[in-house]
C-alpha cells in the first residue's frame, strides 16, 4: 500500500461513520440469521437488505468524502505527485475501507450461520457492489464542483439503480407482454449492477422457479459457467468504466 | 529556468490568460503585479500544473511540464489561501509532505523554528487563525530547499513581525541564487526584494522590466511610484 493510500485509509478509519456502518451491517446480519431458522431464507432476506443499504452507504459516503478531500487534493497537487496517483489512492483507500466494513459486518455472520457456496458468492457480489458504487461516486463528484449537486446526483443514481430501474422493467414487461422480449431482458439487466447481482444470487438459491418463463431464460443464461463469467466481467466493467471516466476528467481538471 | 510560450487559458468563455510569453532565470526575484482578476494566480497555478492551459507551453528547467510531475520537486509553493485537511495537525501535515517528497536534501527548518510552529505541532488545522495557516504554508514552501520559490501574496494576513521574518528569509534565499516569483499588492514591501517587475492586465503582460530600468525610465525612486507613473502615461495615450 502506498503512503498516500495509507493516509487516506487511516483518515477514513478514524471517521466514526464507517464504524457505525460496520455495526449496522453486523446487527442486521446477526438479527436476520437469528430470526430465520432456515439459512436459505435468511440469506434471501439478507440479500435484499444488502442490495439496498450497501450501495446507498458506499455511494453517499464516498461522494461526501471526495468533496471534503478537496483541500487534501489541492495540497498534494503542488507536490511532486502524479495526478492519477492521487485519484487512484483515494479510490483504493475508500473502497478498501468500505470493503473491510462489509467483510466484518456481513462476512463474519454469514460464515458463522450459513457457510456455503451461495454465501461465498453473496460476499463476492457484495464486494463488487461496494466497489461499483464507490466508482460511481467518483464519477458524480467529478462532474460538478457543487457539493450539494454532486451528492444529489449520487442519491438519484442510487434511487435509479435500487428502485426506479425495476419499475421501468416492470412497465416494459407489461407494455410488451405480447412480444418475445424475454431474451432482451437478459441484456437489459446488464444495465443495472444491482439487478445483475440479485439475479445471480437468486439463481444460486434455486428460487428461480418462482420467476416463471423469464426465470427459465435467466437460468439458461446465468446458470451456466459462461453466463457467470460474463456477469462478473460486466460487474468488473461497472467498476472500470465509471472510475476510468472520472480519472480522465480529473487529469484535465483545473484546481 | 522557467520558459512560458504562447500561454492561453480560457475558463468557459472568459479569457484569463491571453498569449503570455515570459522567461525567468536563476537568481531573479520577480514581482508579478496587476489589478485583481488579471490572471496572476492562474499563471502561477499553470506553472504548478494545477491549471491546465488551453494552449501554449511551459518549460521548467528545460523540461516541458505537461503530463509531468517530477519537476515540482524543484518548486516550493505558498498559496494565497492555504487550504489544508481540517482534521490533521500541523505536525501531521508537515510529516506527510516530508514523507511524500522523500527529499535527500537537508531540510530547511528555519521558518518552522522562527515562527515557533514546532511548539504547536499538535494543533489541528481547523483551529488555526488565517495568519498561522499562512505561516504553515510559508514553512512548507521553504522546507525542501527548492530552486524555485513561488509565493502568492506571501505577506497577506501575517503580522508585522512574521512578515519581516519572511522577508528576511526571501532575501536570504535570493542571495543563494534561487528563482523567486512573488505576487503582491503591497508594492512598498517589494522595494528591497525584487529585481524584476511584471505588470499584468486583462491576461496580458503590460511590461517586464528590471527594477533599475523601471526607475530610470520613469525617473521615480520607488516601484510603486514608477508603476503609477507608467499607468498614468498609458491612460493619457
Amino acid at each position: 500500500m502506498n503512503r498516500i493510500t495509507k493516509f487516506i485509509v487511516l483518515d477514513i478509519l478514524k471517521n466514526k461513520i464507517v464504524l457505525v456502518y460496520t455495526l449496522i451491517l453486523s446487527i442486521l446480519s446477526w438479527s436476520v440469521f437469528s430470526l430465520e431458522d432456515n439459512a436459505t431464507k435468511g440469506l434471501l432476506t439478507l440479500l435484499n437488505v444488502i442490495l439496498l443499504t450497501v450501495p446507498l452507504v458506499s455511494v453517499i459516503f464516498s461522494t461526501i468524502y471526495l468533496y471534503n478531500s478537496s483541500e487534501f487534493i489541492e495540497l498534494l497537487l503542488s507536490q511532486p505527485v502524479k495526478r492519477a496517483r492521487i485519484w487512484r489512492s483515494l479510490f483504493f483507500g475508500l473502497s478498501s475501507s468500505l470493503l473491510l466494513s462489509f467483510l466484518i459486518g456481513v462476512g463474519i455472520p454469514i460464515l458463522v450461520f450459513a457457510p456455503s457456496d451461495v454465501s461465498m458468492m453473496m460476499l463476492l457480489v457484495g464486494m463488487f457492489i461496494t466497489t461499483i458504487f464507490v466508482a460511481i461516486a467518483f464519477l458524480s463528484s467529478i462532474v460538478t464542483r457543487d457539493k450539494a449537486k454532486g451528492i444529489g446526483i449520487s442519491i438519484l443514481l442510487w434511487l435509479f439503480f435500487a428502485l426506479l430501474f425495476d419499475g421501468i422493467i416492470l412497465f416494459l414487461l407489461f407494455q410488451f407482454s405480447e412480444y418475445p422480449i424475454e431474451k432482451m431482458m437478459v441484456g437489459i439487466t446488464a444495465l443495472n449492477p444491482i439487478d445483475l447481482a440479485r439475479i445471480l444470487i437468486l439463481l444460486h438459491l434455486d428460487v428461480s422457479a418462482m420467476m416463471g418463463y423469464t426465470g427459465a431464460i435467466f437460468k439458461d443464461f446465468f446458470g451456466t459457467t459462461v453466463g457467470e463469467v460474463v456477469v462478473f466481467a460486466i460487474l468488473l466493467l461497472w467498476i472500470i468504466v465509471p472510475f476510468w471516466t472520472s480519472l480522465i476528467k480529473f487529469k484535465r481538471k483545473d484546481l | 529556468m522557467i520558459e512560458i510560450a504562447n500561454l492561453h487559458k480560457k475558463f468557459g468563455k472568459l479569457e484569463v490568460l491571453n498569449n503570455i510569453n515570459l522567461t525567468f532565470n536563476k537568481g531573479e526575484c520577480i514581482a508579478l503585479i496587476g489589478p485583481n482578476g488579471c490572471g496572476k494566480t492562474t499563471l502561477i497555478k499553470s506553472i504548478l500544473g494545477m491549471v491546465i492551459p488551453t494552449k501554449g507551453t511551459i518549460k521548467v528547467k528545460e523540461q516541458m511540464i505537461s503530463d509531468h510531475y517530477e519537476y515540482r520537486r524543484h518548486i516550493g509553493y505558498m498559496p494565497q489561501i492555504g487550504r489544508y485537511p481540517d482534521n490533521m495537525s500541523i505536525g501531521q501535515i508537515i510529516d506527510m509532505i516530508k514523507n511524500i517528497r522523500k527529499s535527500e536534501h537537508e531540510l530547511d527548518e528555519e521558518l518552522l523554528q522562527r515562527f515557533s510552529l514546532n511548539k504547536m505541532s499538535e494543533k489541528r488545522m481547523r483551529t488555526l487563525s488565517g495568519g498561522t495557516t499562512q505561516k504553515v504554508s510559508a514553512t512548507l514552501a521553504f522546507l525542501f530547499n527548492p530552486d524555485i520559490l513561488i509565493l502568492d501574496e506571501p505577506t497577506a494576513g501575517l503580522d508585522p513581525l512574521a512578515s519581516e521574518i519572511l522577508k528576511e528569509k526571501i532575501i536570504a534565499e535570493k542571495q543563494k541564487g534561487k528563482l523567486i516569483l512573488i505576487t503582491s499588492h503591497l508594492l512598498s514591501e517589494l522595494d528591497d526584494l525584487v529585481s524584476h517587475v511584471i505588470f499584468m492586465q486583462d491576461g496580458n503582460t503590460l511590461f517586464h522590466k528590471t527594477t533599475g530600468d523601471l526607475k530610470q525610465s520613469t525617473g521615480e525612486e520607488n516601484i510603486s511610484k514608477a508603476i503609477a507613473h507608467i499607468l498614468k502615461r498609458n491612460n493619457n495615450e
